[in-house]
């Protein structure tokens, strides 16, 4: 194959990445596209195939083995664990990268090798091997095989730093001076970097952390592609690296906390500057929010991660379906953060076949408010929580909310008066118009099934 | 004649705006799919590493190229494969006034 029709066969397959990417923009063509960017894929990889010196033994085991794992995680995953997975399998990404440059790098005479393509090979070697482990630790915090509380210890930021700068002065020496020793050490300092990085970060952060490991997972595929000089890694590592980008930064503006924050500062200690609400709560039985229910003209359910704890979306999502033949509008208020991980409670919503037309965001809910009658918070707290928006004082103030407080009535399901993770009081729980269920999500929504059935 | 690594950096830096015009237009309700989706694209560096697995009989290079064919097919087909998965579960509501909103 000559050259140019090789490297147009590599633009091909990038150009279908951006397709598929392009069509992500609408759930009707979500599908299609994805299957547009494995076509493309597959073509890279034929082209390869066919046109380079490969030892056809060593592909066969590692594809034979690579496909058996992901297909079985694939098929397996259930969606409450998505995040982890998608953490491992950035690491594995990252950890890919990190491996070809290393190869490339033992297979070449170092000294012979041009000064640009030393230093994409350390590059790869470091932003690889640091997704690598970063995404590990997410994922042992994510699947709970560790304390999701972050680990400090007083000097991390200074530790960390030093590590970062180690890491990088060792990939530089060995750029320059072509030291082979170096140039592993570099590579076992940023493995052990990634580690260090993510364990000071909390639970409720781990969103942040997946969405930027993401971004660095193709940005070790970009560098890759230099050292190899193919332009389908670089522009397919450049597109990955933008997305996690934009994740990152709409998750950082979804908790109102900045990236820089979110890796080098530990959330909490602020907390005290709310004092208690005043006022009692007002307490509801299941009947009584049945019959607000079925006399509404318009429900907004505001799910959280509490939701899918107490595996409640089956239930969820038959309430809301004999609401509908009632004739009640429903649709759901999704805040960012609602999951685990961008986007996360929309799937676990659409696994339950809530229809994607349902799944409003935050400026969508919001816009609905006022022509709400109900809004039926479960499993969420501090999404709705006012004191984002008028509490100066308060540990989460900025943070964009769905304001619930904005409807005509507001139900809580909830298991006590308890505050939510960041351990804020919420002042819509003592609010006029607000009342409270007091149960477990599964057990609450069933209930609410049971009373509707009677009104 | 331009050097490749420019051609690289001019490749990569345009494909980053276009990236960054693509992503924005992906609503919230994909986001999930979206991370699993560039997740299996950034896998595309089993092109690395099948390449990797030839030209030359060193013996650690040619285990590091077997993790990196094996790891990065993890990517790709797991990748893929879990983004149509989810990406089915996506449809449309069955009567047309499901929608939310609108005043009656």
């Amino acid at each position: 194959m000559s050259p140019n029709l090789r490297a147009l066969l590599y633009l091909l397959a990038a150009a279908a990445f951006v397709v598929g990417l392009r069509r992500l923009s609408s759930p009707r063509t979500a599908r299609g596209g994805n299957a547009i960017a494995a076509a493309g894929m597959l073509v890279a990889v034929l082209v390869t195939l066919i046109d380079s010196d490969v030892s056809w033994w060593v592909i066969g085991a590692g594809v034979a083995l690579g496909a058996l794992v992901g297909a079985v995680a694939a098929l397996r995953v259930k969606m409450t664990a998505m995040p982890q997975m998608v953490a491992v399998f950035n690491g594995l990404g990252g950890l890919a990268s990190a491996l070809v440059a290393g190869a490339e790098y033992l297979r070449s005479d170092a000294s012979t090798l041009p000064a640009e393509t030393m230093v994409s090979i350390i590059v790869s070697v470091l932003i690889g091997s640091v997704a690598f482990t970063g995404s590990l630790v997410a994922f042992a915090k994510l699947q709970e095989i560790m304390r999701g509380a972050p680990i400090t210890y007083p000097g991390q930021r200074a530790v960390n730093l030093a590590v970062a700068l180690l890491a990088l002065g060792l990939g530089t020496w060995a750029g320059i001076t072509h030291d082979p020793l170096a140039f592993w050490v570099g590579g076992a300092v940023a493995l052990a970097l990634g580690i260090l990085v993510v364990i000071p970060i909390g639970g409720a952060d781990m969103p942040v952390v997946i969405t930027l490991l993401n971004s660095l997972s193709g940005l070790a595929a970009a560098a890759t592609g230099f050292v190899i000089d193919n332009s389908a890694l670089i522009i397919a590592g450049a597109l990955v690296g933008a997305s996690g980008i934009i994740l990152t930064n709409i998750m950082c503006r979804a908790m109102n906390r900045s990236w820089t924050g979110v890796l080098f500062g530990a959330f909490g200690g602020t907390a005290a500057a709310t004092g208690p609400a005043s006022g009692s709560a007002r307490t509801a039985n299941p009947d009584d929010v049945a019959i607000a229910l079925a006399y509404s003209s318009q429900v907004l359910i505001v799910p959280g991660y509490g939701l899918a704890v107490a595996q409640a979306q089956h239930a969820l999502r038959a309430l809301s379906a004999d609401l509908e033949k009632r004739g009640v509008r429903v649709a759901y208020g999704i805040h960012p953060v609602a999951g685990r991980m961008p986007g996360h409670m929309n799937v676990l919503l659409a696994e339950v076949d809530v229809p994607y037309r349902q799944l409003l965001d935050l400026e969508d809910s919001n816009a609905l408010m006022a022509r709400t009658d109900v809004v039926l918070v479960v499993g969420a707290n501090d999404v709705v929580n006012p004191s984002a928006r008028d509490d100066p004082a308060s540990a989460i103030y900025g943070m964009p909310i769905i304001e619930a407080d904005r409807a005509r009535s507001t139900v809580i399901i909830k298991r006590s008066l308890a505050p939510g993770f960041a351990g804020i009081d919420n002042p819509l729980f003592y609010k006029e118009g607000t009342s409270m269920l007091f149960a477990d999500a599964r057990q609450a929504l069933t209930d609410l099934a049971t009373s509707l059935a009677a009104v | 004649m331009l050097d490749p690594v420019v051609i690289g950096v001019i490749t990569f830096v345009l494909a980053s705006f276009i990236g960054f015009e693509v992503i924005t237009k992906v609503p919230t309700t994909l986001h999930t799919p979206l991370m699993s989706g560039s997740n299996a694209i950034s896998g595309i560096t089993v092109v690395g590493a099948l390449i990797a697995t030839g030209g030359g009989a060193d013996t650690l290079a040619t285990v590091l190229a077997f993790v990196a064919v094996a790891t990065a097919t993890i990517n790709v087909v797991g990748g893929f494969l879990v983004t149509d998965r989810m990406l089915g579960m996506f449809h449309r509501p069955r009567r047309p006034d499901d929608e939310p909103g609108g005043g009656s």
